[in-house]
């Protein structure tokens, strides 16, 4: 229905800072722009990164499968293995502890003026990247492929239609939420 | 209009509205949202100023061109909104050391920017190691139900908590 605008370049150009606007508004609002509160997070102190992550997932889960069902959306899971998700999550979650931001929330906590941010995570994850580019003929005839399972949903995974699944950890994740608000995190 | 001077939004809002905007994505803009490919398509830009155009050699740089696209436009995008927030809020800062870094570890600059960009470094390679970060796979992924985004997500949360905890 949209296929027409999904090939319209410089519209998708403007429809794309559009949208950066909105999540960097949307990441500042919710204190995800900030070092405090993303290592509480870390150090289990502070949950408002969960909490925003978590709504996020359940409303997009929810609103994605339904435009989808109604054949207005199209589903881009990304292919992963186990040598690529899981080795490249502990390396990310490594770098993740020492800076304190992650590469989105990294680019609006350079626009609150946090220079941290910009000259030590930004020039940091520049040099991450490239080295990578660098490195990837190697890895990807190697540990890339290691356990390799494609674009694999949960829902092929178990064999069942995707609403099954969708259904289920949408509440399990408002179950979650409830659990960490009673608990007066 | 007190909304948008608040400080802060209560985070199943900003959640919410996160939630949306990733319906609106995949629908006008067939995408799903996600930082780090801009980051490595950078990284190349970067590299042509000094090798010219035989960068394009890598294979890495075929598979994610060094040139400008919407989620490169998006990153972009985020500075801005982040920067018209704080402007609203009245909370733009420009700030060296967080707080909790300082109360831990010192007012040093030096100290602080060092591990900024060896966690930088780290995150930067990690994040295409994985092929995604806490957007591409924390966010857009685990929404699609992605096994790899469930996988990654899950790790990147693991090694982060260890390493908060390790260094604190």
């Amino acid at each position: 229905m949209f296929s027409v605008l999904h090939r319209a370049k410089r519209t998708q150009m403007v429809l794309g800072l559009m949208a950066g606007v909105v999540f960097g508004f949307l990441l500042q609002k919710g204190g995800a722009t900030s070092y405090d509160v993303i290592i509480g997070q870390l150090l289990l102190t502070d949950f408002t990164v969960v909490k925003i992550m978590m709504s996020a997932v359940a409303t997009g889960m929810v609103g994605v499968h339904l435009l989808r069902t109604l054949g207005l959306a199209t589903l881009h899971p990304k292919p992963g293995s186990l040598g690529s998700s899981i080795v490249g999550g502990l390396l990310f979650g490594v770098g993740f502890g020492l800076l304190g931001y992650c590469p989105g929330t990294v680019a609006g906590a350079v626009g609150e003026g946090r220079l941290d941010a910009l000259f030590g995570g930004v020039v940091g994850i520049l040099m991450g990247t490239w080295i990578f580019a660098v490195l990837y003929p190697r890895l990807q005839r190697s540990i890339l492929v290691r356990g390799d399972f494609g674009e694999l949903t949960l829902p092929e995974l178990v064999r069942t239609n995707a609403w099954a699944v969708v259904v289920p950890v949408s509440c399990l994740i408002a179950v979650a939420l409830l659990i960490l608000e009673r608990a007066g995190l | 209009m007190e909304w948008l001077t608040a400080g802060r939004w209560s985070p199943y809002a900003v959640g919410l509205g996160i939630g949306i905007l990733c319906c609106f994505t995949f629908m006008l803009s067939d995408k799903a949202i996600g930082c780090t490919t801009a980051y490595a398509r950078t990284s190349g830009m970067i590299e042509r100023l000094f090798r010219g155009a035989r960068v394009v050699e890598r294979p890495y740089f075929q598979k994610f061109r060094p040139e400008v696209d919407w989620e490169w436009m998006f990153v972009v995008g985020i500075v801005i909104g982040s920067f018209l927030s704080a402007s609203l809020s009245g909370h733009q800062r420009a700030e060296w050391v967080p707080e909790t870094w300082a109360a831990a570890f010192g007012p040093s600059v030096a100290g602080r920017w060092l591990a900024a960009c060896a966690g930088g470094v780290l995150m930067g390679f990690g994040s295409r190691w994985a092929g995604g970060c806490t957007s591409g796979h924390g966010i857009s992924g685990t929404l699609q139900l992605a096994l790899s985004s469930w996988l990654v997500t899950a790790s990147l949360f693991a090694g982060g908590v260890i390493t908060a905890l390790l260094i604190y």
